[in-house]
């Protein structure tokens, strides 16, 4: 594929379609594991892992057996048992394999098993008509622009801890506020194509 | 295909219920083959630790010190939280010996809340000990005073710490598990752990001198030396329990014995006592030895040779010494509680 793109696909999945800022998925994970910027970090990594995967092998499966047998009407559900049997298997891997990896992200795993930003990105590569190599690219880059609003939530969040916010916003209703703060200013990207 | 020709209400059942049982094996073969050998004795031990995960053993969290004491790198006694029930059954679980510690709680060594010390700037900024401590040592008047924002609350993980209406905090010792989060927390140093059973305390770290107390802070030491005189503890000044150096008294909890002398001499009320003092009383028992007599540390017995003697209410303290130095096989001489007409002004 060329590398412009992969380019293409990689800068939208970040900037302009950003999977939570500007699709609005997964947000439990966002708001749940953003107010520390080592977790966030943790489960950025993990969503990484996951969506890249997710992506390959629900592709293979789409392909490969639901197409093949005149199923494809039953991708969601077949998509939500894929991607909640990979994780599991991922996790007793990654257990046996590299105990300091799971000691890392392995209690992320759990929590996005079924998050509804992997089964998207799974099922947006299937609509979207992506070849496997575009598939990867985009399930990766969905990972990366999720970590990336993580991050960025995070460290807001942690000086937030320590500001003298009005008490009936403190905890998750100043989070909210943030979030569709900084959503707004990712719209600033919408329309941008190289 | 073969399954498209069918109708599909047959071929989605059968399709998924197909897809469902491949993963269902797979995983199952994955479990066993994956598996990972752990020592079933870290989940027994697991399940009894308090679950708090506030890292004063050391360790990552309460799993972590599981595996530890299970590897042999840790000891029952490192869980504060646990304190000495808990040291006791996880012995037994790994099958050694613990040896009994007392526990320890924190405790906030300053007086000087907001109605006390003045600001000498307006602080605008983040609501942060450790943040305002950067800026010039904070806004306060004392350079090591309680900034009072809340450092050691918010690192509390057993919500055994509060801040009281002159914005200092206060510690509830039956919550205290003596974990040590609040400890690391303060940036001007001002908290301890402290065994449980010592009740008087310095509250002042102050290391500027007694002049220069005097004016910014109403409770602050002064190092007048008063309470290391008084001190019953030792016979030389630098061995007793409260000892004044770098311009503030302290005390040495190994050897004080909370009789509370030194806080009922403390002119600028500095030392605390929390401990319900209660009078001497004299039995009809007594042989008139005079031990009592030449031990009381304020004077408060009087009584001449072979002739009952009498203790003042008024002077009297409640240190119990005299209780201490009266013969055993006599027993003249006991505690008892202070009645509100008695109650000694002096006392902290």
């Amino acid at each position: 594929m060329e590398f412009k793109t992969l380019l293409t696909i990689v800068i939208a999945a970040v900037f302009v379609n950003n999977f939570v800022l500007s699709r609005f998925l997964g947000l439990c994970p966002f708001i749940g594991v953003s107010k520390r910027l080592d977790s966030a970090l943790g489960m950025g990594m993990a969503v990484i892992f996951v969506m890249t995967m997710a992506s390959l092998v629900t592709w293979v499966i789409q392909y490969y057996i639901l197409v093949p047998f005149g199923i494809a009407y039953l991708r969601t559900i077949a998509f939500i048992l894929t991607i909640a049997t990979l994780v599991q298997f991922v996790e007793m891997v990654i257990q046996k394999t590299s105990p300091q990896l799971y000691s890392a992200l392995g209690i992320y795993l759990p929590l996005i098993t079924t998050n509804c930003a992997v089964l998207g990105v799974a099922i947006l590569n299937i609509t979207e008509e992506l070849g496997l190599i575009a598939s990867l690219v985009e399930g990766f880059a969905s990972g990366l622009g999720f970590t990336l609003a993580l991050i960025l939530m995070s460290g807001i969040r942690e000086r937030l801890e320590v500001c003298a916010v009005p008490a009936p916003f403190e905890g998750l209703p100043i989070a909210f506020v943030v979030a569709g703060l900084m959503s707004i200013a990712f719209m600033g990207f919408a329309g941008f194509s190289l | 295909m073969v399954l498209s020709q069918l109708s599909p209400v047959l071929s989605s059942p059968l399709s998924v219920g197909a897809l469902g049982v491949l993963f269902g094996a797979s995983l199952a073969f994955a479990s066993r083959r994956f598996s990972v050998k752990v020592d079933p004795r870290v989940q027994k031990i697991y399940e009894i630790l308090p679950g708090a995960n506030c890292g004063a053993c050391g360790y990552p969290g309460c799993m972590g010190f599981a595996a530890a004491l299970v590897k042999g790198e840790a000891v029952p006694t490192d869980c504060a939280p646990g304190g000495e029930a808990l040291a006791k059954r996880v012995a037994e679980i790994l099958g050694v010996e613990v040896e009994a510690k007392e526990r320890q709680v924190a405790r906030v060594h300053c007086g000087g809340g907001r109605s006390i010390v003045k600001n000498r700037v307006e602080y605008i900024g983040l609501q942060d000990c450790t943040a305002a401590s950067l800026i010039g040592g904070g806004p306060k008047e004392c350079q090591y005073g309680c900034l009072g924002l809340g450092d050691c609350v918010r690192s509390c993980p057993f919500d055994a710490i509060h801040l009281n209406a002159e914005r200092l905090p206060v510690v509830d010792p039956d919550k205290c598990t003596g974990c040590g989060n609040c400890v690391m927390a303060c940036p001007k140093q001002l908290i301890s752990l402290v065994p449980v059973s010592c009740r008087v305390h310095v509250l002042c770290r102050s290391f500027d001198k007694g002049a220069v107390v005097r004016k910014i802070c109403s409770v602050g030491c002064i190092a007048c030396n008063k309470c290391n005189r008084i001190c019953p503890v030792g016979k030389e000044p630098e061995e007793k329990a409260i000892i004044v150096r770098n311009q503030v008294a302290e005390i040495n909890y190994n050897t004080c014995t909370s009789c509370g002398l030194c806080a009922t001499v403390c002119p600028t009320h500095t030392i605390v006592d929390e401990v319900e003092r209660q009078v001497a009383f004299i039995d009809d028992q007594c042989v008139g030895c005079r031990l009592c007599l030449k031990a009381c540390p304020v004077g408060a017995i009087t009584g001449e040779l072979k002739q009952l003697h009498r203790v003042d209410p008024d002077k009297c303290v409640g240190c119990g010494i005299c209780v201490e130095k009266c013969p055993p096989k006599i027993s003249a001489i006991r505690m008892v509680p202070r009645k509100p007409a008695q109650k000694n002004e002096d006392a902290a």
